[in-house]
């Protein structure tokens, strides 16, 4: 892949969900700790990504996100056992739909991390943020400015 | 349950042709129990066709309901203002489902959402199986309970057959013999004297050789006005 960014004045927005326990506690852990990572993305709270429905995926992705992601307790110690195991398959189910769609499934992604991993933490945002800086916008964005840009012609 | 599954997003898009407004109604029974039609799948389809017909340049008006029944009128007239508002109504309830909504409302293009598949029964999480074949006259009594027309490839009623090996079907190794599982069945439950006795040729016309079926029963209806 080409390092450099084919959209150079793009920001992504970047809507991410995480987990109240070991996802809410990485991030509180990158707080305390000072680890800087990008302000492109925004988070929003489960109370176990066992919540996760793909509902919540496909609107924040509507509603103009770039990229979404999930972060998630480690996988065999999730509080709820196996409620990452269920996040999991519906964000692999979300990534097809994602395909068909149009949007693209590698928009998509999902990470696994204890609550003390506050460094997991920012390399998830840096990860997401690099990959959709890379992806460009979120098609249906470019398909509107496009449509608005013919208008006015 | 009536078990049945989506449609590809593709094929779903070529039944909905130059249709603008499009209203995907769910229903709650069956179809939301095996996660195929409900109130939850008809949300994720239509954001999905919201989109993905944004992004074909011929965006789509897709709003969804769902209503507790597809198949009783009482249940569908509650939508019926969103029906008869829509352009095409996307049904993702069973085939009975689409039928209703075409039966109630004359005016209305319906295409259905969904391939319904069987009657069955989820025997793992997200693994739903055959057991009903609706033949209209069950033999369920002498086979020890599992059905012999439903789980036997060939509906045998006096198995099986020499394509049984190792408990499992020639179709698929994955297959359990049907008539494998009825003999272990009756062998544990003490009754293997009771496959001695041969089952005479079925009436097929009970089933859907006889044409479409009909129940009446004149216990629950009231008398016709004059």
């Amino acid at each position: 892949m080409s390092s450099v960014p084919v959209y150079p004045s793009f920001e992504p927005e970047i809507t991410a969900f995480y987990c109240g326990y070991c996802g809410y506690m990485a991030a509180d852990t990158a707080g305390a700790l000072k680890v800087q990572y990008p302000a492109n993305v925004k988070f929003v709270p489960l109370p176990c990504t066992g919540k996760t429905d793909i509902r919540y995926l496909l609107a924040a992705f509507e509603q103009g996100a770039d990229g979404v992601y999930l972060v998630a307790c480690p996988l065999g110690n999730c509080h709820h056992v196996r409620g990452n195991e269920r996040g999991l398959a519906r964000v692999n189910r979300a990534k097809k739909l994602l395909d068909e769609i149009g949007i693209g499934g590698n928009r998509l992604d999902m990470f696994f991390m204890s609550g003390s991993q506050a460094q997991a933490f920012a390399d998830a945002a840096r990860t997401m943020t690099a990959r959709i800086r890379e992806l460009g916008p979120n098609p249906l964005k470019v398909k509107a400015a496009q449509t608005a840009k013919q208008k006015e012609q | 349950m009536i078990v049945a599954e989506q449609k590809t997003l593709d094929e779903i898009k070529s039944l909905l042709g130059d249709a603008r407004k499009v209203l995907i109604l769910g229903c709650g029974t069956c179809v939301t129990v095996c996660f195929s039609g409900g109130e939850r799948e008809a949300a994720v389809l239509a954001s999905s066709l919201r989109m993905a017909s944004q992004l074909d340049g011929h965006p789509r008006d897709v709003t969804d309901l769902t209503v507790q029944r597809q198949c009783e009128w009482e249940y569908l007239d509650t939508a019926t203002d969103r029906i008869k508002d829509a352009d095409l109504v996307l049904s993702i309830g069973c085939g009975v489902g689409v039928q209703a909504i075409a039966e109630r409302f004359p005016n209305a293009w319906v295409v259905p959402g969904l391939n319904t598949k069987f009657m069955g029964l989820p025997t793992e999480q997200g693994v739903w199986t055959e057991r009903c074949a609706a033949c209209g006259d069950c033999v369920l009594g002498v086979t020890g309970g599992v059905c012999p027309i439903a789980r036997c490839s060939k509906s045998l009623l006096n198995g099986p057959c020499g394509g049984s090996e190792g408990g499992h079907c020639e179709i698929n190794p994955d297959v359990p013999c049907g008539w494998q599982l009825i003999y272990d069945r009756m062998e544990k439950l003490g009754k293997l004297e009771m496959l001695m006795d041969l089952q005479p040729p079925k009436n097929w016309q009970k089933s859907r050789d006889g044409g479409p079926r009909k129940i009446v029963r004149e216990d629950l209806r009231l008398p016709h006005e004059e």
